[in-house]
């Protein structure tokens, strides 16, 4: 899938979950700087994985820490 | 959810300076301990029974008390028999195996504790562990290999987010108990791929009861093979207190059956029984089986005399069903939070507006002389404060009155009820 339209639907579906409105850029972190905890972890790679119709494993999960490291791996999965 | 996800909370930022060492990633926790200490709550997590009178009475840190968070469900700990059992096994057979179940650690009652749950699951191959944890540790992990995947429901035992993690599988949870959740990421997994589902009969934190039937049947069409942890069902549910596969009618397509002798069994150990016809190359192939001591002679042969008594238990059954309908009735009418609409189990999960409020009341009731579980995040799902109470077949009806009646004075007294 085209990455540019993939980073656009991940942004849309990261919102709800960015409950301090941080600006996201590629190099924004989920741990660190979105302070997601497990749980939150959880539910938005559900999300994801519901848009796009893929599995992201938590063995794959553990791989993704930046924003744009996420838009790649799914992009190169919802292909 | 989940008492483990294997990813760890975020890091503390690292900072440089003094004292800092190994233990410094705990330094959140340890503020939020003494925080909760200061001011002047008993510690839920240290409490100390210097007696136990019955399955449903101990003497808890210097006060008589009502037991009511201990799993016992059949309150088999004190049978005469079970007792007995053990006694003559330890004059017997000696106080420990000091050995592995595949050395020097099987001896005559390992066989016929297992031989007990064949006969009480009605299947062809049991294996007895040294604890419930270790089953799921060494099945999980064992069965479900490299570029094999693992779908589990996302509110799974500690146990079972281990032995994901000890093992090579891809894993992939879901949202709790939601079928067609489970359905998608079970049609997304590469062709050819091994499958495993994990669930559970009676989740233990809400003490709700999966659509077993439904997901089983759903797991089948997608040629997955399946796992039901029973911890919180054996003894109690369904017509031979086999769990919520068999009060579902779906016992026979699950493929592997986890359960415990820490609850209605009332011991310790665990184990797994199956029809596969391969089942008995797990032995040698397990590591939490084969690396580990095996349970003490005393422990297998209460195991097994308890086990056989479960299988004639439907009174017992019946009697601990309505202290459940009781308790959960009574809760609910007095204007408690609970974790299920209806009563499913014998766990009834109250919900507490925070941790603060939760440890209040938690102590209120220690000092009405009633015990229960105060369960907090992480281990608690969408980071809820609950008190469990798990009911005994061996509480009385007036015994449950009581109970009602503490919980009444505790939850006004800390502001939890109007
Ligand atoms: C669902 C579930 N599985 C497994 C276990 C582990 O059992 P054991 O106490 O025998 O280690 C427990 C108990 O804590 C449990 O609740």
């Amino acid at each position: 899938m085209d990455r540019a339209a993939t980073d656009e639907r991940i942004r849309a579906l990261i919102e709800p979950f960015n409950k301090k409105g941080i600006a996201i850029t590629e190099a924004t972190t989920f741990a660190g700087d979105l302070e997601f905890d497990s749980l939150t972890v959880m539910d938005f790679v559900a999300e994801i994985e519901d848009a796009f119709d893929i599995i992201i494993s938590m063995n794959q999960q553990a791989e993704i820490e930046s924003y744009g490291q996420l838009v790649d791996a799914v992009s190169q999965m919802a292909d | 959810m989940s008492e483990g996800v294997f990813q760890p909370d975020q890091p503390p930022a690292a900072l440089d300076g003094e004292g800092r060492d190994l233990f410094s990633k705990f330094d959140e926790l340890i503020a939020t301990r003494e925080n909760l200490l200061a001011q002047g709550v008993e510690d839920p997590f240290n409490l100390v029974m210097e007696q136990v009178l019955s399955p449903t009475r101990a003497i808890c840190n210097g006060r008589d008390t009502i037991l009511l968070g201990t799993y016992n469900y059949m309150g088999m700990t004190f049978d005469p028999e079970v007792i007995a059992a053990g006694k003559q096994a330890l004059d017997d057979f000696g106080a420990g195996t000091t050995g592995s179940r595949v050395l020097n650690g099987t001896y005559q009652g390992h066989r016929e504790v297992e031989q007990a749950l064949r006969e009480f699951y009605a299947m062809d191959h049991a294996m007895v562990f040294s604890t419930g944890y270790q089953a799921n540790l060494g099945i999980i992990s064992t069965i479900a290999g490299k570029g094999d995947y693992i779908i589990l429901d996302k509110d799974s035992h500690a146990s079972i987010w281990d032995g994901c993690a000890l093992g090579n599988a891809e894993v992939v949870p879901f949202r709790h108990n939601d079928i067609e959740a489970m359905d998608k990421r079970l049609g997304r997994i590469p062709e050819g791929a091994g499958k495993l589902v994990v669930l559970e009969g009676v989740y233990s934190m809400l003490g709700d009861v999966a659509p077993l039937a439904a997901m089983v049947a759903v797991a089948k069409r997608h040629g997955a093979m399946v796992l039901v942890d029973e911890a919180h069902s054996m003894g109690f549910i369904g017509e031979y207190g086999r769990g919520v596969a068999e009060a579902q009618g779906v016992l026979g397509e699950v493929d592997f059956v986890i359960g415990t002798f820490s609850k209605s069994v009332g011991t310790v150990g665990g184990f797994c029984v199956s029809n596969h016809p391969k089942f008995e190359i797990l032995r040698l192939v397990c590591r939490p089986y084969v690396f580990t001591a095996s349970l003490p002679p005393s422990v297998v042969a209460t195991a097994e005399t308890s086990i056989r008594k479960l299988m004639h238990g439907s009174n017992k059954r019946a009697h601990l069903w309505e202290n459940s309908k009781r308790l959960h009735g009574g809760l609910k009418a007095l204007g408690f939070q609970l974790g299920t609409e209806e009563p499913q189990s014998a766990i009834v999960a109250v919900i507490m507006p925070d941790l603060e409020r939760g440890a209040m009341m938690w102590e209120a009731l220690l000092k009405e002389g009633l015990y229960v579980n105060l369960a907090r995040p992480p281990a608690t799902p969408d980071n809820m404060t609950l008190l469990r109470c798990s009911l005994c077949a061996e509480h009385s009806a007036e015994e449950v009155e009581t109970i009602l009646g503490m919980f009444e004075r505790a939850g006004a007294r800390v502001g939890i009820i109007g």
